[in-house]
């Protein structure tokens, strides 16, 4: 369960709109620079497909979430909203909740509740709060297409590194050969814990800023 | 306070919030009353066909299937609805309306988390004929081969549960270690998942001893034949 | 910060007292205490015991070369205490272990179990341990499957399963029995004593005889390099709480001698539990550490999924030794309990 409220940094009102797609998808990318969402980011990425899966339903709530929020920030007053946006996301994710399962039973078993619980990923709520509920329709949108697919990239990543050394696997089809030996360890929680971590280093690497003389390190 | 929060409206009346919350919890239920009238009759269809598809792998000789619940007076009536479904079986019937075996659904805890299967139950060969596994979160790689290593599943192609006259089972299912299976009542533990396996094998024993005198002795339930309208038919 | 220290361990925090004891004396003998359980893991395995432990250590003082270089730190192989972590993480192993995991294995234990934390000193955890668990977690069936100690021709040959392609699976040639825990266990039988007293049984490289391990330590508590405390902690544990059950019920619970002296309890207690960053700094804390090792130890052995629970046992009390030193601190010389009184 997480419950720290995201007051992510929001991109100020005279960026552009591909600077608001580009900060959800990469700059502020959900996962790898906010780390939030980490409950479905650990829990189901044991395979691509299931983070694929997670990814696309989080992004549809969201893009959903931040229309209504946007439509009507000018009649939610200030005392009732974060219990209307927590109503709206709901309503969302359980309507999210009956189509997976009309879609594949299956998939709906390998996500189990997670589905249920992208009702806290504060992703969501963080976005409600700090982008929808002060910005214009079509901005609150680019956003959550950002922060989404920014979410589905970051699950991705996680989910194709442990189907591959868990199952020797990737979207299903064999990529290693016969004799490989499986990872177990990537399909079990430890390895989401693993392979974010290492992610989490490649990340850090790849964005860090030439280092300055008075860069201290812990 | 940024020039954006005060976009937030900010009212001391009490109307205003009123209205924001019935107002958007009329819309919310709007929504997901028509996501659940939409998806609804698909999930239930693809339901039963899994659950149907699963039954008649199990009894492969089997046409047609009705459920029975088990009625507090010990008796099985044909089950119409799916309430209270810890009660309810499943019979198979070949092409000449003859009963081929019973499939039963049973639940029990496994090594990290409950395991639920289906085994088909033979009263002609008075063995285990089958076995499914429904849900299951045991180890990947190590007990999730219950539901798929071939050799384990061979276990139960023909898994001895005759019963004493009095209505017991002559010999307890029990797992013994891997290669160890000398007699038809025993289970052959996966290797490296010895707990899971043992998981399968008690779960298959408490099922057994509770429903098997239940199916003995109350055979004409089954066998008055006829096909009646069923909800898994439909 | 661009003026590190060479030597870390210098820094110390008062009374500064010359003891003549340095880390790289400390681990020189740890090594030497560690020798006969390692001469003997090499006569009962063989070929097998000699190259896994040498490619153990082997890859261990090579990752943490490597890794202070890219950390841009002074190497710090040369105070042995990398060569421990090497020679302990291969002496847990299971003898015909692939070459490729043993190498994995302590690639891990040197990266996530020590260089992440910022290297000697600073490790939550012992490393041997923690690339032992990550081999358990991945590889379970390759970490269970045991090849028989004595065989005949255990100094001419390898198992085929060392030398499995790099990432591929190994195929068995010889499997041997269940070890004593795993027969405790799954089928009920207890193994001799004196054989598990004296290592003649199955397991892993160097956790079967007890005698040498007992010996070894007994040698570092001699020469007051080891903190005798929490072995006695541990073993109390085990001893009390192993016993009780096994007053209550024979048939049910195993004996506490068996308990003692199967499975790597012995190897755990002594060298892997004491390790001395990862255990606490007080002597109180220390027999609270030992009790917990040892009581952790019963539970998962008598109640869990699991034949042995000695590794998971000491990382989790590893885990918990810091509040252990939070909770219990000492009262510095001069100043009184309470303010009151």
């Amino acid at each position: 369960m997480e419950h720290h409220t995201a007051t992510s940094p929001t991109a100020d009102d005279s960026a552009g709109d591909t600077d608001v797609f580009i900060t959800g998808l990469w700059r502020q990318n959900p996962v790898f620079v906010q780390v939030l969402g980490m409950c479905p980011t650990l829990a189901v990425t044991n395979s691509a497909l299931n983070g694929l899966a997670m990814g696309l339903a989080t992004t549809f709530v969201l893009l959903m979430s931040n229309t209504l929020v946007s439509l009507l920030r000018k009649a939610i007053p200030r005392q009732v909203r974060i219990a209307s946006y927590i109503l709206i996301i709901a309503t969302f994710v359980t309507a999210v909740d009956y189509i997976i399962q009309a879609l594949s039973l299956e998939l709906h078993k390998a996500l189990g509740a997670f589905v249920s619980l992208i009702v806290v990923n504060c992703i969501i709520l963080g976005r409600a709060e700090a982008f929808a509920s002060r910005n214009s329709v079509r901005r609150s949108l680019l956003d959550a297409l950002g922060m989404g697919l920014g979410f589905v990239f970051a699950l991705l990543c996680l989910g194709s590194v442990r189907e591959i050394l868990g199952s020797g696997t990737l979207v299903g089809i064999a990529v290693l050969p016969d004799g490989f030996e499986k990872w177990v360890v990537m399909l079990l929680p430890a390895g989401g814990f693993f392979t974010l971590g290492l992610w989490l280093m490649v990340f850090k690497r790849i964005k860090r800023e030439p280092p300055r003389a008075t860069e201290t390190q812990p | 306070m940024t020039p954006a929060d005060i976009e937030i409206p900010i009212t001391t009346r009490a109307w205003p919030l009123y209205r924001a919350l019935v107002g958007l919890g009329l819309i919310c239920a709007l929504i997901i009353v028509s996501a659940y009238q939409l998806t609804a009759p698909v999930i239930e269809r693809s339901k039963t066909a899994m659950l149907e598809q699963a039954i008649f792998t199990l009894l492969p000789t089997a046409l047609s299937k009705h459920a029975y619940r088990l009625t507090a007076q010990n008796r099985f009536e044909p089950a119409t609805d799916k309430r209270n479904s810890a009660r309810l079986i499943y019979a198979g019937y070949d092409a000449a309306h003859r009963l081929v075996g019973f499939a039963v659904p049973a639940r029990g805890m496994g090594y990290q988390d409950s395991i639920e299967l289906l085994y088909a139950y033979g009263p002609e060969q008075q063995a285990i004929i089958g076995l499914q596994v429904l849900s299951s979160r045991e180890t990947p790689g190590l007990g999730a081969r219950i539901a798929s290593d071939p050799a384990f599943l061979h276990n139960f192609a023909r898994l001895d549960v005759t019963l004493t006259p009095g209505l017991h089972l002559a010999h307890p299912i029990e797992a013994v270690p891997a290669g160890k299976k000398l007699a038809a009542w025993q289970i052959d533990s996966l290797s490296g998942a010895t707990v899971s396996s043992r998981a399968v094998a008690a779960i298959l024993r408490q099922s057994s001893e509770f429903w098997l005198p239940l199916l003995t002795t109350r055979q004409e339930d089954f066998t008055r034949g006829a096909p009646h309208r069923d909800l898994a038919d439909g | 910060m661009d003026e590190r220290p060479n030597k870390t361990l210098k820094i110390s925090a008062a009374p500064h007292l010359a003891s003549g004891a340095s880390v790289e004396r400390i681990m020189r003998n740890v090594v030497l205490a560690l020798l006969p359980t390692t001469g003997f893991a090499v006569y009962a395995f063989g070929l097998a015991a000699l190259l896994s432990l040498f490619t153990a250590t082997l890859t261990c003082v090579l990752a943490e070369h490597l890794l202070c270089k890219l950390a841009g730190r002074p190497s710090t192989v040369k105070d042995w205490s990398v060569v421990i972590t090497g020679l302990l993480y291969g002496l847990t192993l299971p003898p015909g272990l692939p070459l490729w995991m043993v190498c994995l294995g302590g690639l891990i234990a040197v990266a996530m179990g020590k260089a992440l934390y910022g290297g000697l000193g600073y490790n939550l955890f012992n490393p041997a341990l923690v690339g032992r668990a990550f081999l358990q977690a991945a590889f379970p069936t390759a970490m269970t499957t045991w090849t028989p100690a004595f065989s005949a021709d255990r100094f001419t040959s390898l198992p085929g399963s060392m030398l499995a392609p790099p990432f591929g699976t190994p195929h068995y040639d010889q499997i041997s029995g269940a070890t004593p825990l795993a027969a405790m266990k799954f089928e009920q039988t207890l193994s001799d004593t004196v054989d598990l007293f004296l290592g003649l049984t199955s397991g892993s490289l160097g956790e079967t005889c007890s005698l040498l391990i007992l010996l070894g330590g007994l040698y570092l508590i001699a020469r007051r390099m080891m903190n005798w405390r929490i072995p006695a902690g541990i073993f109390t544990a085990v001893i009390l709480l192993s016993g009780l059950l096994h007053l209550s019920d024979a048939q049910a619970y195993p004996s506490p001698l068996f308990m003692l002296f199967s499975g790597g309890l012995m190897l755990g207690a002594m060298f892997m539990a004491t390790d001395m960053v990862a255990s606490p700094i007080t002597p109180l804390g220390c027999y609270l550490y030992g009790v917990l090792i040892g009581a952790l130890v019963v539970v998962i052995r008598l109640w869990g999924g699991m034949p042995e629970g000695v590794m998971y046992a000491i990382l989790l009390a590893n885990a918990v030794s810091p509040l252990i030193d939070r909770l219990i601190q000492p009262v510095a010389y001069g100043t009184r309990r309470s303010k009151d009184s």
